[in-house]
């Protein structure tokens, strides 16, 4: 049984990863902030250009979209692959196997942190002020945080018994793309929809950070429970899949 | 008072078990399909009490890793019991639990987090890993510019620190060289006096003879002998080098402990079981 210290082997394993990434990179962490600048630029010129949006501050308008899609497949997928990746971990250290997935998806929560300060920092420059309601920011990122372990848990067991998962996990994040609020308002999904539509607790992160950052407003309740819901039921069903499917790790790996 | 006890333990593996494509875990959803057993370990029962150093030997494939990995509670048995009671730290491979783009500094925090020591507890004791380890200043080099006996070096001065019950060493100390072998020695010792036990593989008759004063002899999964180290480990040169290789080693032991298994050690015959 394994009595150690969890906060400490985690801060570990996030520190590793985090080192690992940018230790032999001149540019370090800048990686973190170009990516979704340069997102930000080419779509703004092509929706302002191309297609002629009337979506009022379209960069900003933007990024609080892409901060948390770009959060949710990086870590989706990174951590998916976590346990194969540390398969010698696995077979050789008795640690608690859950850490190890945790442990990715928290290694992208450091880069979130990342592009989190350059959006608030964009929208205070930009001219949004900051009012009462950000107290939401640090909940409705936390609930993406949860929602992504639990789907990370799920898939990250899953594909220790079969290596094809990943790729599940890629073809749903491409998909995502157009099942979240980025390119596009959540004010231009059809009526019909809108009510299933917000189960989806990426495109809730989303809209809620708009109605905070963007237009100075609470998130509603309706959505703010079905994401709380969705994502609680995400990590509850991703620790019980793991748990049942750990006891045969070490035949797989 | 046994810390480490092992009843009726049998354990095969599932040759097909390494099987990654999702297509074949849909086919086995549709037909039962036949499956090839490989049995690692058969009806294997002793106790380790606190304080002993016990030296596990054998051919390859006789199930001696299997063993340390069931101790260490990283595998469950088919039937029997693996009863252990303490903290466990283990070192089955030269490298695992340690980054080779992390400098030793870092990796002896990572490793010993691992190993279940908070940060204060490995702040205390930074200094006689590193004392212990020798490295100078590859300490605050990645490791992957270390040779393999800084590896192993750097590996045992964390698990020896980080103050386990049981330590489980899978032949791991033999890439050193005898000056640190013999540093081992002494810093097991003195450790074990303190009731604490050792559970170590090696091929090297002379590392067993030093750390230990137990050994088991295993081979396919057989435990043929089990007594004082340098009674096993003659044994069991003997046997190695003998006319008789091959032969099953219960058949050609001297007189001395009794045999415990007298059936020739081999292959379960691969069943075809259904799933």
């Amino acid at each position: 049984m394994w009595t150690g210290s969890y906060s400490f082997l985690l801060r570990n394993l996030i520190m590793k990863d985090f080192k690992i990434r940018y230790r032999n990179m001149s540019l370090g962490v800048f990686w973190s902030l170009l990516n979704p600048l340069v997102m930000m630029a080419v779509y703004t010129f092509v929706f302002r250009n191309f297609f002629n949006t009337t979506v009022p501050h379209f960069a900003e308008f933007l990024l609080c979209g892409i901060v948390p899609f770009n959060f949710f497949v990086a870590a989706w997928g990174g951590a998916t692959v976590s346990l194969i990746d540390n398969a010698a971990l696995i077979k050789h250290v008795p640690v608690p196997r859950e850490v190890i997935p945790i442990a990715g998806v928290l290694s992208s929560s450091m880069h979130l942190l990342i592009q989190i300060a350059l959006l608030l920092i964009l929208i205070v420059s930009f001219g949004n002020g900051i009012n009462i309601y950000w107290l939401w920011l640090p909940v409705i990122w936390a609930l993406g945080i949860v929602f992504v372990s639990g789907l990370t848990l799920i898939t990250s067991s899953l594909s220790v018994y079969s290596r094809d998962i990943r790729y599940v996990v890629e073809s749903i994040n491409t998909l995502m793309f157009w099942f979240v609020p980025i390119i596009y308002s959540f004010a231009i999904v059809p009526v019909k929809y809108r009510g299933f539509y917000q189960y989806n607790p990426l495109a809730a992160e989303i809209i809620a950070l708009r109605s905070v950052l963007l237009d100075g407003q609470a998130p509603s309740g309706a959505l703010m429970l079905k994401f709380v819901l969705v994502s609680a039921a995400s990590l509850g069903i991703g620790l019980l899949v793991f748990h049942k499917l750990k006891a045969r790790f070490y035949d797989y790996l | 008072m046994s810390v480490i006890s092992v009843e009726n333990v049998s354990k095969s593996f599932r040759l097909t078990a390494g099987r990654k494509l999702l297509r074949e875990h849909i086919a086995d959803l549709f037909r039962q399909t036949s499956h090839e057993d490989f049995c690692a370990l058969t009806d294997l029962s002793f106790r380790v009490e606190a304080g002993e150093g016990v030296g596990i030997i054998g051919p390859n494939g006789a199930g001696k890793s299997t063993l340390l990995s069931m101790i260490a509670g990283l595998l469950q048995p088919d039937t029997g019991h693996v009863e252990v009671s303490g903290r466990v730290a283990a070192l089955l491979q030269l490298g695992s639990g340690f980054h080779p783009d992390l400098t030793g500094r870092e990796n002896v925090f990572l490793n010993a987090a691992l190993l279940g020591f908070d940060e204060r507890q490995v702040n205390e004791v930074f200094g006689q890993i590193a004392d212990f380890a020798e490295l100078g200043p590859f300490m605050d080099q990645p490791q992957r510019t270390y040779s393999a006996g800084m590896w192993a070096r750097l590996a045992f001065a964390v698990a020896v620190h980080v103050e386990p019950d049981i330590l489980i060493v899978d032949e791991v100390l033999g890439v050193g060289d005898a000056a640190f072998q013999e540093k081992c020695s002494v810093k097991i010792r003195p450790w074990r006096k303190e009731g604490r036990t050792l559970v170590c593989v090696s091929h090297a008759p002379t590392s067993i003879l030093s750390l230990c004063d137990r050994a088991i002899w295993l081979d396919h999964g057989h435990l043929i002998q089990d007594g004082p180290a340098p009674d096993v480990v003659a044994a069991y040169s003997a046997y190695m080098s003998s006319p008789h290789k091959g032969l099953p080693p219960s058949s050609v032991l001297p007189v001395g402990p009794p045999a415990v298994q007298q059936s020739r050690p081999s292959l379960k015959r691969p069943s075809k079981a259904r799933v």
